[in-house]
């Protein structure tokens, strides 16, 4: 990026939460469906039918808005924003205007260069969502109304994104925050978390906003990355250029990794937004504000500082084992059998995500439960198997979950540790080892792990690697 | 504040409805009617006085997050002017 600019980015981001039915009606929200079969009158925008507001809506809207640092207004209403689109039955969506449910908020984000960086969040608020329309038709375009209704929550963010890096974490951090809530799924390859951007660029030090445009269809968070990086340098190449930038909207398109601009003769949109007669006020009351602290969790953020404090991890490795609530409960988990935090911590970061990752499972699927993980790693504190045992044991474990006590039983892998049994092993490799001894005893340091290797592999692996190499440095030197 | 008939027709544009020129002209006199009745509202002190949002002073109608069937899909199809089995169909709204 030319360093002359700097980028001004605004991102307004739509979650479809996750309640059982839709924000006005009773009809299901499940994802899937056969066609329009998930429709009612009211859903369908018949005349004469009224909307009714789903309580755990507004719930979880104000549920969001206390987890982002937002003013929860003890009173909001709904507004009608009036477009013609056929997938919109109604002709209108209702939607929230003037008195947004929550409003001036913030997240924190963690720069990779260690710093943090606060992005406001100028409002939160309830609305419904659109039907599909399907294009791919020669004639026709055809409409599947089962989405229509489904509870929307549209956050805003300020301007106050620099970098489409800054962009890519605010996305992760609210992604992060709701599934931390449990409202949203977060999925935005399906769509159930989806996400606009406003951008413009101007030269640094300058005050004013520059012209902006907004880009849309961004399905993914590395897209959202990529769409930003190109648009940002687009604007910049038109300025430097001379020319003009104009406002309009532009449909990233993943494929070929250009924005471009979306064909259809938008007019300049005129909503005309009023108060919505058909739905009352949603006041928020202290009783209705407490009940809904009471079902906050502990959030990204205070879970990773305790985790930090409580069980002495590293920033990184808290960060990693917070990245979802599901992996942190596995974690906290192993720590009701064993209290080796740092251990615990290691084998959910190499061992298990490994297999989570190549696998593409989620943690809640993984096949070794947590109780008999931390069994595992006291096994090895205990010095009952060794290390390198350990990462056999798991892979059995991998395949039946079985309690890795059974299966050092029935494999006979008890770790040998009495000093004269191993003595007697070494002993027996260094007289069938002649050569290799004087070629240690001529200075040649390298072949000890050769020695090592040939005693473990006597004792089946079974042998306590530190015990081997005191008593084979101990003979070696009494040789010397 | 007056309506002219440049206004009407963009409103009539923004709500998909067509007039004629009689009907212009006599929708562009109503609206100046209502809004020059607005006018005379506007001369009261209204400073404090909250907005109002809704004749009724009721608050808070929800529902519980409870499943109700939906209605056959025979049902919710039939009176669109053109559809399939499953869908509704309207004319093309993009062209690839």
């Amino acid at each position: 990026m030319n360093e002359k600019y700097e980028a001004v980015i605004g991102l307004e981001v739509h979650a479809q939460l996750l309640t059982d039915t839709k924000i006005f009606c009773g009809c299901s929200t499940k994802f899937g469906s056969a066609p329009n079969t998930n429709v009612c009158p009211v859903c369908l925008g018949q005349p004469g039918v009224l909307p009714v507001l789903n309580k755990k809506v507004v719930e979880y809207t104000v549920l969001m808005g206390l987890a982002t640092n937002c003013t929860v207004n003890r009173k909001s209403i709904f507004a009608r924003k009036h477009y013609f689109y056929p997938d919109l039955p109604k002709n209108y969506q209702i939607s929230q205007y003037e008195e947004p449910i929550c409003e001036y908020g913030h997240i924190t984000i963690d720069l990779k260069d260690g710093t943090k960086k606060k992005i406001g969040i100028t409002r939160i608020h309830m609305e419904e969502d659109a039907g599909k329309s399907i294009h791919d038709q020669d004639f026709d375009t055809l409409i599947d109304l089962n989405r229509t209704g489904t509870p929307l929550m549209e956050i805003v963010s300020e301007p106050d994104i620099r970098t489409p890096e800054e962009a890519y974490l605010y996305l992760t951090k609210l992604k992060q925050i709701l599934t931390y809530l449990g409202i949203c799924d977060g999925n935005m390859e399906e769509g159930s978390l989806r996400c606009d951007a406003n951008i413009s660029v101007r030269l640094k030090g300058e005050t004013k906003f520059g012209t902006k445009t907004e880009v849309k269809n961004m399905n993914s968070f590395r897209n959202v990355e990529r769409a930003l990086a190109f648009e940002i340098e687009r604007q910049i190449d038109l300025l430097e250029d001379g020319k003009e930038i104009i406002q309009q909207t532009l449909l990233w398109d993943a494929d070929s990794n250009v924005a471009q601009p979306m064909r259809s003769k938008e007019e300049a949109h005129d909503y005309r937004y009023f108060p919505d007669p058909d739905l009352m006020p949603v006041v928020i009351e202290d009783k209705m504000l407490d009940e809904i602290k009471k079902q906050m969790p502990e959030l990204p953020d205070a879970k990773k500082n305790r985790f930090i404090e409580k069980f002495a991890l590293p920033s990184y490795d808290a960060e990693i084992l917070t990245s979802s609530r599901e992996l942190a409960d596995y974690y906290e988990k192993i720590l009701t059998v064993t209290s080796d935090y740092k251990s615990a911590s290691n084998w959910v970061m190499t061992e298990v995500l490994k297999v989570v990752n190549e696998e593409k499972i989620d943690i809640t699927d993984f096949p070794v439960s947590p109780e008999n993980l931390g069994k595992l790693i006291e096994l090895i504190n205990n010095k009952t198997i060794s290390g390198k045992i350990a990462k056999d044991v798991f892979t059995e474990m991998l395949k039946s979950n079985r309690d890795p006590e059974t299966i050092v039983k029935e494999k006979n892998l008890v770790q040998i540790t009495d000093s004269s049994e191993i003595e007697s092993i070494v002993e027996k490799i260094l007289s069938n080892n002649q050569k290799q001894v004087e070629e240690f005893l001529s200075g040649k340091e390298k072949v000890l792990g050769f020695l090592v290797g040939q005693i473990m592999r006597e004792t089946k692996g079974k042998a306590n690697p530190q015990i081997v190499n005191d008593i084979l440095r101990d003979k070696l030197s009494s040789l010397k | 504040m007056s309506v002219t008939k440049r206004d009407v027709e963009y409103i009539a544009r923004l709500a998909r409805l067509r007039f004629n020129d009689e009907e212009l002209e006599s929708y562009t006199a109503e609206l100046n009617e209502i809004l020059n009745y607005m006018e005379k509202l506007n001369e009261l002190n209204t400073e404090t006085v909250e907005p109002l949002s809704h004749p009724i002073e009721n608050v808070n109608v929800f529902r519980d997050d409870k499943l109700i069937v939906s209605i056959d899909r025979a049902d919710a199809l039939k009176n669109a002017p053109s559809r399939d089995e499953e869908f509704f169909k309207v004319p093309k709204v993009i062209n690839k």
